[in-house]
């Protein structure tokens, strides 16, 4: 463990202005433990009284090393890594990552899916900004609307454990297809959760969208320009939220995705109410796409009958030699990838998620890297923070919907 | 027992000033608002309003260190992040019990690197730790009512 540096203000000298070394200026620390910092971000904040000269955020709390401990592991063991990278979107860094390995094997993934993937993503999408919208707000001081997005945040968490057999970590999309086929009782409950959301999402906008108190610290507060956020590469809801109709789903569909209808929500006022008009209206675009999924699942394999990179079912294992040794050979060695590099990307709750992986034609990835959207996102920090109030930096970061995780890898 | 039926139904009750104390602290325990990862939204899960951690008394998370006793480690705890966790234990004031929520906290879970502590108990003393990545809200709930047993069973001579 490392010991406690004490930092002197002449470190900082080039973070800072004159001004603090004068005094006229004050510094001061807010995190990592600070309940509206949405996990371990730390920021160093120069104060004009209550104005923010500068706000420098201070990432690395959380940096797990994601992505050297995927290097020593198989492809296939890799992914339960990605699930624990941004933890509210597990099933969408399974879905890049995936895709990434399918792009380098050059394997196929039957429709039926495929359709599940992109349901199962939208969900996820959903249950994020669920937890965006109820954090955010309890930041702004509405306590209800957390207790009321954790209450339809648990519906979805039950479809995935039905699915897969675990809340958060599912690690449900494998490269080639799925773990396993959807339960007999998913349509059902896929069902029932498209009758029950529109409601529900009205209810929230009822507390929120008109409330004065909530228009009072989010209107006209961390505005960015367009661009601004396409000069800092900033991606998902704050671009949408200036104006810039850029969605990954749309520009360059992966997973099928072209054959969904949905709209992109855009805004131009590019403040805090913007981004969270575009993040509910998602929801909204979400649900569509899950009913269209779910109206058009098609039958058949989840899996790819590629035997090379996917191993075969249970069910072959007592009948065939060969699948026991496909399967032996999988799950010890793992498969070996042809060499070469490749970049995946997708849109996850909070941007654009891309996945960028080398292979040296071994059974272990050479190098994985992770393109993430909080990372771009949280530069833009200072810039929307400047020259507004302290209590504004907190509604600033939580419309950002930064996830620490997602950040420090 | 004695003292109580020489009295009649007088409407008081004895007991040890142990049990009385041990009682209260286990009843309005004070968790430190405090998420480092994934098992964080599983605390928060914890708390709203399917699974409810109000309770057990513990609906009031304090986001000062000074007011709680209880630390949940909700997470896994990096090099960088490690002293802070420490600095935050030094500052709640005794008695403080700390619960290590999920594998990364108890153990390292999935993370055996050069950027995570091999279990949180390698920086602060912990309590009860609660397996799973991440712990179902029951889980907790569960390591919390353990918790709670030990704290009942606690020797008030035992704390300095
Ligand atoms: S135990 Fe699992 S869920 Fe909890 S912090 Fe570690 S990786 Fe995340």
């Amino acid at each position: 463990m490392t010991d406690i540096r004490e930092v002197s203000v002449d470190e900082l000298r080039h973070l800072v202005s004159e001004r603090v070394l004068t005094g006229e200026t004050m510094l001061l620390n807010m995190g990592p433990q600070h309940p509206s910092t949405h996990g371990v971000l730390r920021l160093l904040m120069e104060l004009d009284g209550e104005i923010i000269v500068n706000c420098i955020p201070d990432i690395g709390f959380l940096h797990t090393g994601v992505e050297k401990n995927m290097e020593a592991k198989t492809y296939q063991k890799a992914e339960v890594m990605t699930d624990r990278l941004d933890y509210l979107n597990p099933i969408g860094n399974n879905l890049a990552y995936c895709l990434a390995v399918e792009k380098l094997l050059d394997l196929d993934v039957p429709p039926r899916a495929q359709t599940v993937r992109v349901l199962l993503a939208e969900l996820q999408r959903i249950s994020s900004h669920l937890i965006w919208l109820g954090t955010s707000a309890l930041d702004l001081a509405a306590m209800s609307v957390f207790l009321y997005g954790m209450r339809e945040r648990e519906v979805i968490l039950d479809i995935f454990e039905m699915c897969s057999g675990q809340r958060m970590m599912t690690t449900y999309v494998r490269p080639g297809g799925l773990w396993r086929d959807v339960p007999v009782e998913f349509e059902g409950a896929v069902r029932n959760f498209l009758a029950l959301m529109p409601r529900r999402l009205d209810e929230y906008e009822a507390l929120l969208t008109k409330n004065e108190l909530f228009l009072e610290r989010t209107q006209g507060i961390g505005v960015i320009s367009a661009q601004d956020c396409l000069r800092w590469g900033l991606t998902g809801p704050v671009l949408r939220g200036s104006g810039v109709p850029f969605d990954v789903r749309k520009a360059r569909p992966y997973s099928g995705y072209e054959q969904f209808e949905f709209d992109v929500p855009t805004q131009t006022a590019g403040d805090i109410y913007a981004r969270y008009l575009v993040r509910v209206q998602e929801m909204r675009e979400s649900l569509k796409i899950i009913e269209q999924a779910i109206n058009r699942l098609p039958y058949g394999p989840v899996r790819s009958n590629n035997r090379k990179f996917v191993p075969p079912p249970r069910s072959e294992l007592g009948v065939s030699m060969e699948a026991l040794i496909h399967h032996f050979k999988l799950w010890t060695e793992g498969f070996s990838a042809p060499k070469g590099a490749v970049y995946a990307a997708t849109e996850s709750p909070r941007g654009e998620l891309g996945v960028y992986l080398e292979s040296d034609g071994g059974p272990k990835p050479y190098r994985v890297h992770f393109n993430t959207p909080t990372f771009a996102n949280l530069q833009a920090l200072p810039l929307m923070t400047r020259g507004r109030f302290v209590a504004d930096a907190v509604g600033v970061i939580g419309s950002i919907d930064i996830v620490l995780g997602d950040a420090d890898r | 027992m004695g003292i109580e039926q020489k009295l009649g139904n007088m409407g008081i009750v004895t007991a040890r000033l142990e049990d009385v104390v041990n009682w209260s602290r286990t009843n309005s325990m004070w968790p430190m608002l405090f998420g480092l990862a994934c098992c964080a939204i599983e605390m928060m899960s914890a708390q709203a309003a399917n699974y409810d951690m109000s309770r057990f008394g513990m609906e009031l998370m304090r986001a000062s260190p000074r007011q709680s006793d209880l630390m949940i480690v909700a997470g896994r705890v990096s090099r960088k992040m490690a002293p802070v966790v420490r600095q935050l234990y030094d500052q709640m004031p005794d008695p403080k019990w700390v619960i290590a929520m999920g594998d990364c906290a108890s153990c390292g879970g999935v993370f055996n690197n050069y950027a995570i502590v091999q279990g949180v108990d390698e920086v602060v003393p912990v309590d009860v730790y609660v397996a799973g990545c991440p712990p179902r809200p029951e889980g907790l709930i569960h390591g919390i009512v353990t918790l709670h047993e030990k704290v009942r069973k606690e020797k008030l001579t035992q704390r300095s």
